[in-house]
Order: C-alpha cells, then structure tokens, then sequence
C-alpha cells in the first residue's frame, strides 16, 4: 500500500495521539458527508410502497399494523421498541412484529414471509425495506423501548446473558469482540455495548444502508451475521434470543434520540 | 418567415420530438480515457490554469471508497462547465456537468475511487479552463458494523 | 425495470430586501452503476438533465465512476415556490427515469 495509507493505519494504532485525534475527526466528517446524500431515503420510499400494497391470501396491505402504538400509527413505533405485545404474549422487536402482522392481518405463513428476509443490493427483502421506512417514521425521537412489563426485563436479563455466554466451538461471546473499550477489526470499531454511552450511538443509528455493499442492513441481520461470524447456529428469524439481545442493547442505550436509518461502512 | 426559417424550425421540431435516447450525447473518447491527460484532452481541456476560486469541499479520508462525497462549488464568474477527474481510477473523468442559465456552478456527487488519489477540478469559464486538487484518502473496513 | 427515484427542492436564502436566494436540489436515483472491473455487463448512467419549468438547465454527462445508487445535488439561482423542477437519466442500456417536483 501507499505511504498515505500505511501513514492513517500508523495514527490509528496510536490512539492518544494527535494525529489519530484528527484521523478520528476526518472520518466523522465522512460520514457526516456521506448521510447528507444517502441512499438510504431509497428504501424508505420502497418501503412505503410494501407497507401499502395488498398481500397474502386476505389481500390487505400492513397499514393496519399495531407496532405497539395503535393499529397503523407509524410515528414513534420504532422509538418504542422492542416491547411486551399481549396478542403474542411475548417481547417483540420491529422485524419480529412485521412478521407477526403479516401473518396476522395479511394471513402469510411464517415460511412464506421469511423465505427471503435479507436481501442484497440488486434486490433488498421486504424486511430491510419496512425496517427503513417504519424506523425514518421514529426519526428525531427519544428511543423508549419497553422496560415495565415482567416480560420485558426477562428479556433484558436474558439479553444480558447471551451477551457475555461463551460457547460454540470457537467458545465465542458477544464480548469476545465487544467485550472492551477501543477494540476494532481493522478499521471498524468494536463498540462495548454494555456501556451506554456506547450502546446509544448504535441505537440511534440502526437499521442503515451499507456503503460496501449497496444493501440495507436490519438488526435481526446483525445479530444472524454475528452469530455465524462466532461459528454458532444460525439463529431462527426473530428468536427470543435475537429479540432478547436487540431488547438488552436497545434498553442499555436508551433515551438517544434516534437518527434515522443510518450509514455504515 | 421565409421558407428556409420555415424548414429550419421544422427540423428543429422534429429533431425535439425526438425520445431522449437519441438526443443525448456522451463524450465516450473522453470518458474511455486511461489517463488524466488524455481524460482531459478529450473534454478539450489543455493547460487549465491552477485557481483557488474552485471549492471542492471532501473527506480528507474516505472510510470506504464506494462511496466518496465531493462537493463542488466554482467562484469563478461564467463558470459554464465543471469537469471531476479521478486521477487513479482506470477511467480518470468521473463526471462532467454543464450549466445552463439560471444553474449555478455547484454539484454534490458521491464518486468511486480503488486508493488515495488526487481529485482534480476542472472548470471552464470565458473559454478558458482552470483546475484545482485536492487528495483523498481511501481506507478499508472490517466486519461488522 | 428503473428503480425508484427520490427528488426535493427548497428555496434557501435570500431575504426580504429581495436578495435573491437559491433553488437546492437534492435527487436520489436507484441504479447499480456496474463498473467494467465487476465482471458485470457494463450498466451505468450516462445522462443526467435537470429542467426547470420545462427548460433544461443542467445537462450532465457522468460515468461508471458514480457510486451507486447516485445521489446529487444542484443548485439553482433565486427560484420561487411552485417552480418545477425535473431530472431524469438515461443510461448506457437505454434505460431511463425521471422525476418531478415543485420547489417547497
């Protein structure tokens, strides 16, 4: 690689320096420039028009939807989630309670609706595109997920839990990556998440577009990635683990006011 | 209005009702460059004279290079044409835009480039061109996030 | 099949002494922009033209050097409520888009 290169690893290795101060700031301003002209609005807009259409065998389209706040109020959902839903009876994050909308009002199977749940450049799934624009409809609130009902803190303690349980083969936890301060892969950041000044910046800036590749990245995505990455089982979509860990980091980093979808590397 | 204004303006008509496809041109010599210099001789660009009344506001360091923003401003009275040149990307010339009246000389794009590399702007103005530069850093990401 | 497009138009600046102010465009195009080093046949735009009330103001000329899924920004100068602002591409394989708005 070339001096310049070899010159930002070197300030990045150091990171009390000043010259990793100003590599820090240069990033920031990146992307900073980067969310000023986003791709991102894209799946919003293709979002709507799937949070509009008619599906399933009833043929209704999800704008009846209760994401915790009233059958189809959108504004502040995302804010509020995960939460207890008593028609399940159980905690549910965004993607959990889009799956269970379309099962319920629009009459799908569970097989059906997660036959394709991430998607890819060319063609994101249906879920990144409602994440988008369910969770844009949140931007510039507070994010208050639900901590009062018994079953909202087991599953904050079980979330908990997960986050420092080593196992699989490689004896992997959450914390293995994200487990102490100013640890990275590279170049990205491994946040701490227990902490919530760490666990804010990411609540606030979850689901987002990924610049490497063009694609729209979910929470319920996230957590399946990192979970292959430390060679476990595939979680199921929507798992009580998956929800319980999204519940636990979004309850750690809560009171953020959230951005909107996000841009990450 | 005589005859041939007549024709003229026939022809003109015809050629409008055109569907867009066939309108628009694309300098395919010069966007099929492998060089700056060549990238730039094909915009009928020769010695653009280094001015500092060209803003190009970007990252100092781009965190992926997919995606690169610049913004572009030109100071410079009777900007006509601004040109983006990606010095080390296989096809130097990124983007060319012309401005018609009523356009300022502005544009915010986000561009591709492999590695740090000069950005260089070219601006043609009274039928004369200046240019200015600006180097990019381009780094790589891990996993996750 | 093009995909979506995504437009706003704003006045900014100006004042009341009628200083004018200018037209800020914002515009989002969904496109793969495949490069020759992906393997991919080639599909990119190539044509950008912004029309202000029907009268083309910006003509643009880009390459497989855009990011993809494009998104820029113009501006024009003054500028009033209501104006229409269009912007639509054509890229390398025929294809094309464009999208209206009225400035806000």
């Amino acid at each position: 690689m070339n001096r310049a290169f070899a010159g930002v690893l070197l300030s990045l290795a150091f990171c009390a320096s000043a010259a990793a101060q100003d590599v820090k700031k240069e990033i920031e301003r990146y992307r900073e420039m980067v969310s000023e002209g986003s791709p991102a609005e894209l799946f919003e807009l293709e979002g709507e028009t799937l949070w509009k259409k008619a599906q399933g065998p009833q043929q209704v389209s999800l704008e009846k939807c209760d994401l915790g706040l009233g059958p189809g109020i959108l504004k502040g959902a995302y804010a509020a989630l995960p939460r207890y839903f008593k028609d399940a009876d159980r905690v549910m994050d965004l993607e959990t309670r889009l799956l269970h909308c379309m099962m319920t009002l629009q009459g799908r199977s569970r097989e059906e609706a997660t036959r394709r749940v991430f998607g890819n450049a060319d063609r994101p799934s249906e879920m990144e595109s409602l994440s988008a624009y369910v969770a844009a409809q949140s931007r510039g609130m507070k994010m208050v997920p639900g901590e009062s009902h018994p079953k909202e803190r087991a599953a904050y303690e079980l979330g908990r839990a997960l986050y420092f349980r080593r196992a699989g083969s490689w004896d992997f936890a959450c914390t293995s990556c994200h487990g102490e301060e100013g640890k990275r892969i590279r170049l990205q950041e491994l946040p701490m998440l227990i902490k919530p000044e760490n666990a804010r910046s990411v609540v606030a800036s979850w689901p987002a577009y990924r610049i490497s590749t063009s694609g729209f990245i979910t929470m319920q995505w996230r957590m399946n990635n990192c979970y292959q990455q430390m060679r476990m089982p595939e979680p199921a979509f929507g798992s009580d683990a998956t929800v319980a860990l999204i519940h636990f980091i979004t309850v750690t980093g809560k009171g953020e006011v959230y951005r909107g979808p996000g841009n990450k590397r | 209005m005589n005859r041939l204004r007549r024709a003229l303006l026939g022809a003109l008509a015809a050629l409008l009702a055109k569907p867009l496809a066939s309108l628009a041109a694309w300098n395919e010599s010069a966007f099929g460059a492998k060089t700056p210099q060549d990238a730039l001789k094909g915009i009928g660009v020769a010695n653009p004279a280094p001015s500092k009344e060209i803003v190009i506001d970007a990252p100092q360091i781009a965190e992926n290079g997919a995606v690169v923003p610049i913004e572009i401003t030109s100071n410079i009275p009777g900007t006509s044409s601004i040109a983006v040149v990606l010095e080390k990307n296989p096809f130097p010339l990124a983007a060319k835009f012309d401005f018609g009246e009523g356009a300022l000389p502005y544009v915010k794009l986000n561009v591709k480039m492999a590695e740090t590399a000069d950005v260089r702007v070219v601006a043609a103005a009274g039928g004369r061109h200046y240019s200015a530069t600006r180097e990019i850093k381009v780094t790589i990401g891990g996993c996750g996030g | 099949m093009a995909g979506p497009m995504k437009i706003r138009a704003t006045l900014a600046g100006g004042n009341t002494a009628g200083a004018a102010g200018t037209t800020e465009i914002r515009v989002l195009m969904s496109h793969p922009m495949t490069t020759a080093q992906s393997g991919q046949p080639l599909h990119f735009i190539q044509n950008v033209t912004v029309k202000l009330n029907g009268r083309a103001v910006i003509e643009a000329e880009v390459s497989q050097a855009v990011s993809r899924n494009p998104v820029f920004s113009f501006r024009l100068k003054g500028g009033a409520k209501g104006d229409r602002i269009e912007v639509a591409w054509l890229d390398n394989q025929g294809e094309s888009n464009r999208i209206e708005t009225a400035v806000a």
